[in-house]
């Protein structure tokens, strides 16, 4: 949802508003709540990557405007904040609109935007709880696929009203009459009606303008009733500090009011309350049942304003918080360390600075006899360890080397005491071991019937325990499983979507520890072990991994000038070896004048290259050769 | 598309001639890049004509045309000889007709025994033949009888080229997806020291990494490449190293002579050499040869010694049997010459 808007239409939107100020009505705001509220909807935009939603969105952005009427005299547009925000990106999972139809009936539109995968399922399922609709749009070409049926899942599974939109009808090839019927086959909702739409060439966007106010319900909700407000996403500002996006579901939230944080306890007071334009933050005095805004209260950690929490007043707290809270924890847990050990402090600053606008993540120091000092570091998936990476690489300029993962692994010793590592290196010698247990998931894959098969054998190769099957309509099958969370972290979402041709969805939650055979395989190069690639894994598969470890390895260390011996051992002993035999050759055979620079990039790359590798013993480890080890079924 | 182009170069000549001042002499000239005994030799005489015009040519130069097996003709061949050249580099690459085919050359070995016989009669006494080793189906054999036909037949300098699989390449591709097998690095060095070995017996000096002459019949031309000499390229997608820079013209004809006709900007890629990356170069090319750098030479010319600046990896790269000190000159080893790359990246 990146919505392009020029100031000129605020402005020009403003001047309009001034020209009927004078007819406006000054009464109360909360009297009018109510049937404010009937004048909204909120929505979100499914489908799959490259199906339009972006340019669906620009597109509504464009054809609406951007502040109501009234609005614009009771709300305070701090221009200093605009200016401010302008130019900066804002994490904007929200935007309001406003919708004038032919009656000259004014509607307000949040569009609220959802990520997209498993690592985030927790996030998307609170921005959908924030709606009460869905526009799915389908390709008129490609028609249903992966990510759209698993998004309509997910929107079904929260009752939203989803109004089907087909898009791109205007192409050569475009059969909308098809999707229409995949639409009612393959997800059950009557599509008859459905706007055919060209987003890009602006074809019959009205009619998806239209479909918003007489499809998706209004909001409910009591404005006069203890104020109950869903965080469904945050992020840190330099200088309001947490600015947390809020649905009111019921009651009303003012600038100035004594917040609580219904499960984190945390007080607060409001500093800022307002709405999002695409480019800006707008204030206003308060936001009502049934709206979406924002707001500030000099917090300064977004764990304090955790996405799924309930704000109330600490005056007049609700009863209850609003259901389906989770406290997001780290699940998955690696070994962070600069490729440079003299960037570590950078590092150090960089993981700070990311942590004040991401709960998920978590990082303590930790020494590695490999890697040097880095960090173990906190991740709710592999997707969100990439993309923490992706960002200290990128935005701090950072080369680093990870560890494999590992989840959290209770160990009871023979002495009766209870330890948890989250590093291999930790595990205690097997003679003082009483029982290891490993964190188990309930895990939840929605899939077409079709992929059953291949999805059960998948989950048996990671020890999955097929517990219940559900049959929600003809076409689609829910089935449960009790897995370890070590099966799941390392690549079973890409594996799932290959096997179901990236049809089948996940979810997954923590179901508790369970007892398991584990053992802990190590890596040596040449007889000494490296710690960084350790990691504990189900007895039963130690061989297979072990095989496949080593050949990986093989794969990507370069020959050294003396043979490599690389050996998978468990408790000393050596269950796969694989050999990288001695570097014969290594000579550019012809360099002439033509060659001169080109060969010189060569070895400057090749210079390069042996910088970014971590010496262990005599042997030099790339970068890659720690990641390698990430991703085995490839 | 040929005359066009062959005024272009004569208009690049002109560039260069009133640039390279007084006393700029040229030491060697190399006919090369693609096939130029495909060209009608009146092209060459008129090509070597203009070449005297614009510059001072030393009356010793060394001037080379390359050629492949199959486009030479004793009458050809004649003509050279008529203006001026006085070597030959002939691309064989194999022996067997077979091997031939598979690297997608259109001669065969007989064409080259016919073409060495017309260039002897024509009066050539220094000719060089390029090999190639390491490619996919090469047995060890198929290279011995190779190496040994070509000596048998009496040529001066042999270039011996380990084939390297650059990407993008179909033969690349055909490996990648395991269609094809590629040479495995210790065979490939098994016919490297071969060709160490017997060209050595055969009374041929090893004086590159990829060269080897009878002596007296080093390269000049190359020699001056490894002595980080400058040099001019005409023509397109050649490149030059001249007055401090190095750059390269246009690769695509057409875009090299439209750039000459409307007297655009020629080059790309310019690139001053800086003190630093003469001194990389200097060690990067000089380690190429077989007699190594001269450390007198070589403070000589950059003011420092090889030991003030490189002693750390000098010392570890002697430990680790890659360089050696013989005869007073820094050189490769044996071994060095089979991972030079692991020396050259200490200099870079």
């Amino acid at each position: 949802m990146e919505g392009k808007i020029d100031n000129n239409k605020i402005i020009k939107n403003k001047a309009a508003i001034e020209n009927k100020a004078a007819a406006g009505d000054k009464a109360a705001t909360e009297d009018k709540a109510m049937t404010r509220a009937k004048a909204i909807r909120n929505f979100c935009i499914i489908a799959h990557i490259d199906h339009g939603k972006s340019t669906l969105a620009d597109r509504l952005i464009e054809m609406t405007g951007l502040l109501t009427e009234r609005e614009m005299q009771d709300q305070v547009l701090d221009s200093m904040d605009i200016e401010r925000e302008r130019g900066i990106t804002i994490k904007a999972r929200a935007v309001r609109m406003v919708y004038k139809d032919d009656r000259g009936d004014e509607y307000i539109f949040n569009l609220i935007d959802t990520p997209g995968h498993v690592d985030f399922n927790y996030e998307v399922s609170r921005s959908l709880a924030a709606c009460e609709g869905a526009l799915l749009v389908i390709d008129a070409v490609q028609g249903i696929e992966a990510q759209t049926l698993a998004n309509a899942y997910l929107a079904l599974e929260h009752n939203l009203e989803i109004v089907p939109v087909i898009n791109k009808i205007d192409l050569p090839n475009a059969q909308p009459g098809h999707v229409k019927k995949e639409i009612e086959d393959i997800i059950g909702l009557d599509a008859g009606d459905a706007p055919m739409i060209s987003a890009k060439n602006r074809i019959n966007v009205e009619e998806v303008l239209e479909c918003i106010v007489n499809k998706i319900p209004h909001p409910e909700g009591n404005v006069d009733m203890p104020l109950r407000a869903l965080i469904f996403d945050s992020y840190y500002d330099n200088y309001k500090g947490v600015i947390a996006f809020v649905r009111i579901k019921e009651g009303k939230l003012m600038r100035g009011d004594h917040i609580k944080m219904m499960n984190t306890g945390k007080e607060f007071l409001v500093t800022e309350v307002g709405y999002m334009l695409p480019n800006t933050l707008v204030q206003c005095e308060g936001l009502f049942a049934g709206e979406v805004g924002y707001i500030a209260a000099s917090i300064k950690n977004v764990r304090d304003a955790r996405v799924g929490d309930t704000i109330t007043l600490a005056g007049n707290p609700a009863a209850k918080p609003l259901p389906g809270y989770k406290k997001v924890n780290s699940m998955v847990f690696f070994g962070i360390y600069p490729a440079d050990g003299a960037r570590f402090a950078d590092l150090k600053d960089a993981l700070e600075k990311l942590q004040l606008n991401d709960a998920a993540l978590t990082f303590e120091q930790e020494t590695s006899a490999a890697l040097g000092t880095g960090f173990r570091c906190g991740f709710l998936g592999l997707l969100h360890m990439e993309i923490i990476q992706e960002r200290l690489e990128r935005e701090y300029d950072l080369d680093l080397v990870t560890t494999a993962p590992s989840v959290v692994y209770r160990i009871t010793r023979k002495d009766g005491s209870t330890i948890y590592i989250d590093n291999p290196t930790n595990m205690p010698p097997v003679t003082e071991i009483e029982k290891m247990e490993e964190p188990i998931v309930n895990a939840s894959i929605m899939t077409p019937q079709e992929y059953v098969g291949n999805i059960m054998e998948l989950s048996q190769e990671r020890r999955g325990v097929l517990k219940s099957m559900e049959y929600p309509d003809e076409s689609r099958v829910i089935m449960h499983y009790e897995m370890p969370l070590n099966e799941i972290i390392y690549d079973f979402f890409d594996a799932l979507k290959s096997r179901s041709r990236g049809y089948a969805s996940l979810d997954y939650e923590l179901a508790g520890y369970k007892e398991s055979e584990l053992v802990k395989l190590d890596i040596a190069l040449n007889g000494e072990i490296v710690d960084a690639l350790s990691f504990i894994v189900h007895k039963d598969k130690v061989y297979p991994r072990a095989r496949r470890i080593a050949e990986k390895l093989k794969e990507s260390i370069p020959r050294h000038q003396f043979e490599i011996a690389i050996q998978a051992c468990v408790g000393g002993k050596i269950i796969a070896r694989e050999t990288v035999k001695a570097y014969r050759k290594d000579v550019l055979a012809k360099c002439y004048g033509g060659d001169i620079t080109r060969k010189k990039k060569l070895l400057e790359k090749q210079k390069e290259g042996k910088k970014r590798m971590r010496k262990v013993g005599s042997v030099q480890i790339p970068q890659e050769a720690f990641m390698s080890v990430l991703k085995l079924d490839t | 598309m040929i005359p066009g182009y062959c005024s272009a170069l004569v208009k690049e000549m002109d560039y260069y001639k009133s640039r390279a001042g007084r006393g700029y002499e040229i030491a060697s000239i190399y006919l090369g890049g693609g096939t130029p005994s495909l060209l009608e030799p009146g092209y060459i005489s008129m090509i070597m004509d203009e070449c005297r015009k614009a510059f001072s040519i030393s009356s010793d130069a060394e001037i080379t045309i390359e050629a492949n097996p199959g486009t030479l003709s004793l009458e050809k061949l004649k003509k050279y000889k008529e203006c001026g050249i006085n070597r030959l580099s002939i691309g064989l690459q194999a022996w067997q007709d077979r091997h031939l085919s598979s690297l997608g050359r259109i001669h065969t070995s007989g064409d080259f025994e016919e073409n060495l016989l017309a260039a002897r009669e024509a009066g050539f006494i220094n000719i060089s033949v390029d090999l190639i080793f390491g490619f996919p189906g090469q047995s060890l054999e198929d290279w011995e009888e190779t190496l040994e036909r070509v000596t048998n037949h009496g040529v001066e300098h042999l270039s011996c080229y380990s084939l390297k699989i650059e990407e993008g390449t179909a033969l690349y591709d055909d490996v990648k997806k395991g269609r094809v097998k590629a040479v495995d690095d210790e065979l490939d060095r098994d016919m490297y020291h071969l060709a160490v070995k017997k060209l050595r017996d055969k009374g041929f000096i090893h004086y590159e990494i990829s060269n080897f002459s009878k002596p007296g019949f080093e390269s000049r031309h190359n020699m001056n490449y490894w002595l980080a000499g400058e040099y001019i390229g005409l023509g397109a997608g050649t490149h030059s190293y001249f007055q401090g820079k190095r750059y390269n013209n246009a690769e695509k004809p057409g875009d090299y002579m439209r750039r000459i006709s409307r007297e655009e900007v020629l080059f790309e890629n310019v690139q001053v050499i800086s003190e630093k990356d003469k001194i990389s170069e200097y060690i990067m090319l000089g380690l190429r040869l077989t007699r190594g750098i001269d450390p007198e030479d070589f403070k000589r010319k950059f003011k420092a010694g090889l030991p003030e600046l490189y002693g750390n990896s000098i010392d570890m790269l002697v430990e680790k049997g890659l360089l050696c000190f013989s005869e007073g000159r820094l050189k490769l080893t044996e071994q060095g010459l089979d991972l030079a790359n692991l020396v050259f990246v200490e200099f870079i």
